[in-house]
């Protein structure tokens, strides 16, 4: 599985329904997911992709997007 | 050993509604009730100082203990709210208490700065004698604040808390603390000067909803305790939604986080012990371990645990 399907996967469980968001649309600005659902993504991405995101990293805008999450992800090696 | 004697609030008349302040801020009450779990909170009148709260709660406390005041060996008060740069109320506070030489310092330290001062209070106390701390804030008068944030203003509320902490004796017995700093959000929550209370919230709740059951965890194993082990967390009062978040982190039920904030909203630094005193008068639980856990600004997290004894 390609790691832009993981993250969609992702973002499916999380929201609790099939959502499908541009690649660049801010998850949270569009009302896509909440605040309180930015805890739970960032969760679900140490979990999928087996690693664990420093507090120093905790910058939400790093988890806005797809392409951001991915872009995230792409540097720290996954 | 350090000793927890006992608690005291002040919670200011005035009744605002999430109908009040969502018409004020251009909301509505459902939607204020959806995202904080908050229904009312109190706002101090506009005469009413952080000191005048905190002494009110302190007087509240020193009665539970019949205890004078002039046995104390230090007043410690957090508070992100004072009215001015200098002095801030500590001073003011022993002084209306009849005290003229007992020190008395200002932990300026919104959120989490009653946990600090009653962590530094359990350290203090051999040396000094009873310690009294208080959580005193006047957020109205920040929050309201042109221009304002809506998000930000219906948050939060006034009033005051006070613990007692003694050095021989009391109903629970301080097991230790955990205490942490990280500046490096520190523009994330913040309260320039002649500006409201400016705050991104996405990034203090993943702070939070990850560092607060994290410092519970920490200190929890060091005592060789569990999470389970815990009859009541008395956390700062910031958001429902973030109690319950950090209840499932722990793997704990969400009725073993004792709350109100749905009537007082985030009282900030006063808030952990606003809940205290609430929590304490339907009696202490003999042989229960409490845990107390706050996140703010700064950002500053930790916890403390203490037991209750027969």
């Amino acid at each position: 599985m390609d790691k832009r399907t993981k993250i969609t996967e992702i973002l499916h469980e999380i929201a609790g329904k099939a959502i499908s968001p541009a690649d660049d649309e801010s998850l949270f600005d569009s009302g896509l997911l909440d605040s309180f659902a930015l805890a739970d993504l960032v969760s679900a991405i140490e979990k999928a992709f087996d690693c664990t995101i420093p507090d120093a990293d905790l910058n939400p805008r790093k988890f806005d997007s797809i392409e951001r999450i991915e872009a995230y992800l792409e540097d720290h090696g996954k | 050993m350090p000793f927890l004697r006992a608690f005291g609030s002040y919670l200011p008349e005035r009744i605002v509604s999430n109908a009040e302040i969502g018409a004020h801020v251009g909301c509505d009450a459902e939607w204020i009730k959806n995202v904080s779990g908050i229904d009312q909170r109190r706002f101090a009148a506009d005469d009413e100082s952080v000191a005048d709260l905190a002494l009110r709660a302190a007087q509240s406390c020193l009665d539970k203990a019949k205890l004078s005041a002039s046995a104390l060996g230090m007043i410690l008060i957090a508070s992100g709210t004072a009215e001015r740069q200098f002095p801030g109320p500590a001073a003011t506070v022993a002084h209306r208490l009849g005290l003229d030489s007992t020190p008395a310092i200002d932990v300026p330290l919104a959120s989490a700065g009653t946990l600090f001062a009653m962590s530094l209070a359990s350290r203090l106390c051999d040396s000094l004698g009873e310690i009294l701390v208080i959580g005193a804030e006047k957020m109205s008068s920040v929050v309201l604040r042109q221009p304002m944030e809506r998000g930000v203003a219906i948050l939060f509320g006034d009033g005051a808390g006070a613990c007692l902490v003694s050095p021989t004796e009391g109903k629970a017995r301080v097991l230790g603390s955990a205490l942490h700093s990280d500046g490096a959000f520190a523009e994330d929550l913040r309260l320039p000067f002649d500006r409201p209370l400016e705050m991104n919230g996405r990034s203090v709740i993943l702070q939070a909803s990850r560092k607060v059951p994290r410092a519970i965890s920490e200190l929890l194993e060091k005592h060789s305790r569990k999470a389970a082990d815990v009859g009541t967390f008395l956390m700062h009062q910031a958001n429902q939604n973030l109690i319950d978040r950090v209840a499932l982190a722990l793997e704990v039920p969400a009725d073993r986080f004792y709350s109100n904030i749905a009537r007082y909203g985030n009282t900030s630094s006063a808030s952990m012990l606003i809940a205290a005193a609430e929590w304490a008068e339907s009696g202490w639980p003999i042989g229960e371990s409490v845990c107390f856990a706050a996140f703010g600004a700064g950002f500053h997290w930790g916890a403390l645990l203490a037991q209750v004894e027969a």
